[in-house]
């Protein structure tokens, strides 16, 4: 891969590491484990079931605050530190500096679920005391919670590429709760009619589909997850990422930056 | 800090505790599930935490209401059909009438209905349906229905094909009876469930003791023309043992009119042989810990 982009791209992940976003891996695992430790006491057997599903929750849930959060300044802190201007004439393509940023944010979301991850095994071993075959499928609910953050970071890095951090921010979370919706809205262009569901479905298959991501409550109760389905999200994801950061790019290109 | 958590403790004890009536604010189903955001799984395990803390608090303060209990499940199971702790804490729980539950069999049985709807494969909600007809409803034939539906489900126990066959002849047994609520107490690990089974079936025993005690004293009016004047001439006209005693050793009395009564009835709060006339239970339910 480009060189310059890998050199961006680690220095947004070391960036990101100082500014202590990892520290909300202490958040998560005393969330985790307080639920694994408290869960027996308090509820009936469903701990297995609590261990899956918080964990799970908090995995994506953090990851898409940190996406928001990290995605809407990366090129707005460039741009106010003017640090850009440095990058920009070294010289790197404008379309090289939004890949690579987005590379380093996907990167240290990765990094970031990688340990919750074992933190999530960890307590569910607690609770089960064992790890049976079953449990394989956490890792598909996890893969699935990573395209979801790349689809984040991306559009986080779309509306940051034009728009200022708090307006980025309520754009990319509005989309992702939006998103949460598809099913939903699907089901609403099916049921009406002329203009209305033409602009429905429009929105329906525009808007990105993190419905289709969610397998958390069909992992929690060790159901299959079809290959056909992984493939699929996969491509939709990256496509989708793709889709985004083109956008970014070709309005980063068009950008005055004086 | 110390100042603060101070005054706190000060504040809640002026302020009104909010109820769970308070704190349901969204009893919607449909509502909670499209707030929830996706994490259905998560919400619903929220939910059952409540139902179960609901539950437990209400029979802690000794409370003859659950009016908060239904929709607690069903806004669990709406969120995670395929959870099946809350269902079987509905056929417990939900069908019984006060004070040891809800008093809402005809709600128990929807939640059984759409549990297995969603979940055809698990013979346990098959069961727990044809105990709440059995039970709350003493419709023996859907209960007969309802074991069989269940039988018929790919390693279900061999107890269902049993029990469907016992509801056609002797639904009205106290072995069909007692078949029941061991299943039931053996068959979950909650202790609220089995706690509730195993009074059941202590007070299972006393009505089959009393039954069959007032059956050996009418057979000694019979025999002798006169009623006994205490238990101990019936123990010797059926050569039995020694004065029968109920589950906690207290001896079976002979009322002067010939009924057979249980000495403290309030210990026995599921018993419908050998209450006095007129009685009326005073105190609320109280299991008896496992021994």
């Amino acid at each position: 891969m480009n060189s310059r982009i890998l050199h961006i791209a680690s220095n947004t992940f070391r960036e990101a590491v100082r500014d202590r976003v990892l520290y909300n891996l202490i958040a998560f695992a005393v969330l985790i484990s307080g639920a694994a430790i408290l869960v027996g006491e308090i509820s009936i057997e469903i701990e297995r079931l609590v261990v899956v599903n918080l964990g799970l929750t908090a995995v994506s849930l953090f990851g898409v605050v940190i996406a928001i959060f990290i995605g809407i300044g990366l090129v707005s802190k460039e741009i106010e530190k003017r640090t850009l201007y440095t990058v920009l004439s070294r010289p790197v393509r404008r379309w090289e500096f939004i890949v690579g940023k987005f590379l380093g944010l996907a990167g240290t979301l990765v990094v970031n679920t990688l340990f919750m991850a074992i933190g999530v095994f960890a307590a569910l071993f607690y609770v089960a005391h064992k790890l049976s075959a079953p449990d394989a499928l956490i890792v598909v609910a996890l893969y699935f919670i990573i395209l979801e953050f790349l689809i984040i970071c991306s559009l986080s890095l779309l509306f940051s590429s034009f728009s200022t951090p708090l307006l980025s921010a309520v754009f990319a979370f509005s989309l992702f709760v939006i998103g949460s919706f598809a099913d939903d809205l699907r089901g609403f262009a099916r049921v009406t009619h002329g203009i209305t569901k033409w602009f429905a479905t429009g929105a329906a298959y525009l808007l990105p589909n993190f419905s289709a991501l969610n397998v958390i409550s069909a992992v929690a109760h060790q159901k299959h997850i079809g290959v056909q389905l992984i493939l699929q999200n996969t491509l939709y994801a990256l496509v989708y990422a793709a889709m985004a950061l083109s956008g970014a790019v070709l309005i980063f290109e068009r950008r005055n930056l004086k | 800090m110390g100042a603060s958590v101070l005054l706190q403790h000060h504040i809640d004890e002026i302020r009104p505790r909010a109820t769970i009536e308070d704190v349901l604010y969204v009893s919607s189903p449909a509502i909670v599930k499209r707030a929830s955001l996706g994490f259905n799984g998560l919400m619903a395990c929220i939910y059952w935490t409540r139902a179960v803390q609901y539950f437990g608090n209400r029979h802690h303060d000794r409370s003859e209401t659950f009016n908060e209990l239904a929709p607690l499940l069903e806004i669990t199971t709406t969120l995670d059909p395929n959870m099946i702790p809350p269902y079987q804490f509905g056929a417990t729980f939900l069908a019984p009438r006060s004070p040891s539950g809800a008093g809402e069999p005809d709600r128990a049985i929807k939640l059984m209905e759409y549990g297995i709807q969603h979940n055809p494969d698990n013979w346990h909600l098959y069961y727990d349906l044809g105990f709440v007809y059995y039970t709350e409803l003493k419709d023996y034939k859907k209960a007969g229905e309802a074991f069989d539906r269940g039988s018929k489900v790919p390693n279900a126990h061999p107890f269902l094909k049993l029990l469907a066959a016992q509801m056609e002849e002797h639904a009205g047994d106290f072995a069909t009876a007692r078949m029941l609520w061991t299943a039931t107490y053996e068959g979950s690990h909650e202790k609220n469930i089995r706690q509730n089974a195993r009074e059941h079936l202590r007070c299972l025993k006393v009505d089959e003791d009393v039954t069959n005690l007032q059956a050996a004293v009418d057979r000694f009016t019979q025999l002798n023309g006169r009623l006994p004047t205490s238990m101990w001439e019936v123990a010797m006209a059926e050569n039995l043992r020694g004065i029968p005693v109920d589950p906690d050793g207290d001896p079976y009395q002979i009322s002067g009119d010939g009924h057979v009564l249980v000495k403290n009835p309030d210990d026995f709060p599921f018993i419908t042989q050998g209450l006095p006339p007129g009685y009326k239970r005073t105190s609320p339910v109280k299991f008896h810990s496992e021994s």
